[in-house]
């Protein structure tokens, strides 16, 4: 539950000892190096682009080749591959592979090469295809389509736009010749687009008729076969024949190496681990036989950092205090239960140094509100089981994954927990089913609220919520005081944060009394005795509503400036008052979920009590309830998120920390277990 | 039917038929953005349908309206209305859900696509880009708070 304290290190070490320190703390992997504030111009850096970018590269091709390697011979994977987690390699076998890395790039390409001879061959069955379907209209022509004719004779072959019939073809060709003409037409086929012609003549009168027919829009073929259509057509078949047989083999080249998809993943992994060092390196300042590095160690390892570095490569490390403009990273550390929502403040912005880190409170305000508007026992107890089973079939899920299947798992009981106190089980199911296949009277109720309905006391459920919301809003407003305490700013304690407690709560303790809230919050609840408070709560008002007006903007030294913009924080309470009514979705949603569970459980018994009636009934209810659990859970998750966000960490969050990001293996596929 | 039930009935019909125009609306628009960014960046799937979905509730928040006044008329339940005047009450205890439901999933459709603008460009920014679309929903859920209470709370 809190910030973790960083130092900053700088070492300074002989350069031949570079590799070997570079080496052991990306294995380490708990240094973040920052050479920013290392810009001595004497020192020189090393341009690792290149090497940087061929290890990129291979990285990459054992990327693709294992996407291929997918392709063709598909890896059995646990979960869908929804929930990919690394492999755990041992440092042995890790050493052995980087030892051949050079066999396993050479494999890698054949792979590589092998895929390109498959799109290849795939291209050029295209392109045959293609070709057999522009002979078709040619295939009546039994003679080779590059034949010119004969001594006495032309042939011409060609196609003219239109759909055209011989009579009409041979008026075209015999156009201004004396009849009868020496011309001989055949039409070949004809569609609506175009016809395909064969127009033979006498030599003499050939130019003539070709004339006629150019006119008509005649053109040649394109390329002109040495055999029938009909014989080419066969020998285009007998090569993508060829050409899928040479995918076949292409393939069954591929597949042996589906045994190398470990080697291939460590390898990948070693050639992304040596472009990170080398990133890393084209960073580092060097002077002729020394090169300097710094960066952040959490705190507690800082001392046995430095011993190793210099017992083992005789560097000078030391510890180091932070420029004035320098942020320290951020690196959060909490309980099981509560680093569950790191992730959702994550998406916030972390926590800077020095501040509080909100996550502990969040996560318990982050379970109850969600489990609130989700409040389904049935959903609760699915959603829970389901991350449990994730959670223990998955040992070694990312980090950020384990953290989100463990929030799931935490909000699941309490939706579950929220589900029974509403008597939420799949909305009224238990009911329905009661009522309709096992002839229970109608208006059964199987399970019993344990605290109430919120549909038939919408009104009390309101008030619950709001309060709940006035508690979330007074624990952020609480926090803020807190930090004030610790910076001993007593002043500002009063004027920022204890003024708005008094004022907020006093003005609460007024209302509640009141004709005009009893007469909204119905009879179910009675707080006619806080009446006896009235002047109290009058009392700490005025107090508070003093305060915010006279110190709030206690920076200025203009005491009518100061009043106007006092007066203008007072009229802060409506942020107050929006702030609380938002928590009214606490209600809204919590009633979504168990209306709309309702109107699925009423659907699905429409048929009643019949075999055709449980089968629909099934299927109504597995749909309705997986769209209604994945909606409201949705909705749930994205309000439960708006709550902490805006309202809670409105009153005194603002993030801006920066994450801790360690120089480290960088890795997708594989873990390496020290031995 | 007398007037009374036909009145509360066409409450009723207004409340999901207008919030779910506008959500159909807005999820249609986020839709389009949506499958553009994942045409680009196929990874960002999750988090761009999240977003799509986000003005999908206020279509839900109408039905609920509609189930909760269909159950209390004499239609799914309840007894029939009794005169015009409660008729009338029901219709527009409807309304708020139905107005503020149409209008407000229009605009929070518009947000999701800007946002969705956000997650293309910077996906780690999700967590923010999340909350402007919830900031415009605040209204469709002050809508049905007032329409669940009005209707819950006639005759």
């Amino acid at each position: 539950m809190a910030i973790k304290e960083m130092q900053k290190l700088s070492i300074c070490a002989p350069k031949k000892n570079r590799k070997a320190i570079l080496e052991l703390l990306q294995s380490m992997g708990n240094m973040e190096i920052d050479t920013e504030y290392l810009d001595d111009p004497d020192l020189q850096k090393m341009n690792t682009q290149k090497a940087r970018a061929q290890f990129q590269k291979n990285a990459e091709l054992f990327d693709e080749c294992l996407k291929i390697i997918d392709l063709y011979s598909p890896a059995k994977s646990k979960g869908g591959g929804l929930f990919s987690e690394k492999e755990q390699i041992s440092k042995k076998t890790y050493d052995e592979i980087v030892r051949n890395r050079q066999q396993c790039v050479a494999n890698a390409i054949r792979v590589q090469r092998a895929e390109k001879g498959i799109s290849d061959c795939k291209g050029a069955i295209i392109k045959d295809k293609n070709q057999i379907a522009s002979l078709q209209p040619w295939m009546k022509l039994d003679v080779p389509m590059n034949l010119m004719g004969t001594k006495e004779t032309e042939l011409m072959l060609g196609t003219i736009p239109g759909q055209m019939d011989e009579a009409n073809l041979y008026a075209i060709a015999s156009k201004e010749l004396a009849e009868p003409a020496p011309v001989s037409c055949q039409v070949i086929s004809s569609d609506t687009d175009q016809t395909c012609i064969g127009v033979i003549c006498h030599r003499s009168v050939s130019e003539k008729v070709e004339q006629n027919l150019r006119a008509a829009g005649f053109a040649r073929p394109s390329t002109l076969l040495k055999v029938t259509p009909a014989e080419e057509c066969d020998l285009l078949k007998a090569d993508i024949e060829e050409q899928n047989r040479q995918i076949e083999n292409l393939k069954n080249e591929i597949i042996p190496f589906s045994a190398s998809r470990e080697d291939f993943k460590i390898a990948a992994d070693y050639y992304r681990t040596r472009a990170e060092k080398y990133r890393v390196l084209g960073t580092i300042p060097q002077s002729q036989n020394m090169f300097f590095l710094e960066g952040w160690v959490l705190k507690d390892q800082a001392d046995a950092m430095i011993k190793m570095l210099s017992e083992r490569f005789g560097a000078l490390a030391e510890k180091e205090d932070k420029q004035e403009d320098e942020k320290e990273p951020t690196l959060l550390h909490n309980n099981r239960f509560s680093e569950s929502v790191e992730g959702v403040l994550e998406s916030y912005g972390l926590p800077q140094h020095g501040k509080v880190d909100p996550t502990f409170i969040m996560s318990i305000f982050y379970v109850i509100f969600f489990g609130m508007m989700l409040s389904d026992a049935g959903y609760g107890i699915l959603m829970a089981v389901f991350s449990a089973v994730i959670l223990a079939r998955h040992k070694h899920l990312a980090d950020g994954t384990r953290k989100m299947m463990q929030l799931f798992f935490w909000c699941g009981l309490s939706t579950a927990f929220w589900g029974f106190m509403y008597g939420g089980f799949f909305g009224d199911a238990l009911d329905v089913i009661a009522v309709t296949f096992f002839g229970a009277p109608e208006g059964t109720t199987v399970l019993k609220p344990l605290w109430f309905e919120p549909l038939n006391q919408p009104m009390r459920l309101l008030v619950w919520c709001m309060g709940f919301g006035l508690i979330h809003l007074f624990t952020g407003l609480g926090i803020k005081g807190w930090e004030y305490l610790q910076n001993k700013d007593i002043l500002g304690w009063v004027s920022d944060v204890l003024s708005w407690y008094l004022f907020v709560s006093g003005l609460v303790l007024l209302l509640l009394p009141s004709e005009l809230f009893s007469s909204i919050a119905g009879d179910s609840f009675d707080f006619s005795p806080l009446a006896n408070l009235h002047g109290f709560a009058r009392a700490i008002t005025w107090i508070g509503l003093l305060l915010i007006l006279v110190m709030q903007e206690r920076g200025h030294k203009n005491w009518g400036l100061r009043i106007a913009l006092g007066a203008y924080d007072v009229y802060g309470i409506t942020g107050w008052l929006s702030d609380v009514l938002s928590y009214s979705r606490l209600l809204a949603l919590g009633l979504a979920t168990g209306v709309i569970a309702n109107v699925i459980n009423m659907m699905a018994s429409m048929v009643g009590k019949s075999v055709p009636g449980v089968l629909i009934f099934i299927i109504i209810f597995v749909f309705g309830h997986i769209l209604n659990f994945g909606i409201n859970a949705l909705g749930a998750y994205v309000h439960t998120n708006r709550l902490q966000f805006v309202e809670f960490f409105g009153k005194f969050y603002d993030g801006g920390g920066k994450p801790f990001k360690s120089f480290k293996m960088d890795s997708k596929y594989i873990d390496v277990k020290e031995d | 039917m007398n007037t009374g039930t036909f009145l509360a009935l066409f409450g009723a019909v207004l409340a999901t038929a207008l919030a779910g125009v506008g959500s159909a609306w807005g999820v249609g628009m986020a839709g389009q953005a949506a499958a553009g960014v994942v045409a680009e960046d196929p990874d960002q799937f999750a988090k761009v349908l999240i977003l799509q979905l986000l003005p999908g509730t206020q279509g839900i928040y109408g039905l609920l309206v509609t189930f909760i006044t269909l159950s209390r008329i004499g239609i799914l339940g309840g007894s029939p209305v009794a005169d015009t005047a409660t008729g009338l009450a029901y219709l527009f205890a409807c309304l708020p859900i139905a107005i503020v439901g149409l209008i407000s999933a229009y605009h929070q459709g518009k947000t999701s696509v800007a946002s969705i603008g956000v997650v293309a460009k910077k996906p780690d920014q999700f967590g923010k880009a999340m909350l402007f679309p919830a900031m415009v929903e605040t209204y469709a859920i002050l809508a049905l708070l007032i329409s669940i209470l009005a209707v819950t709370n006639i005759g």
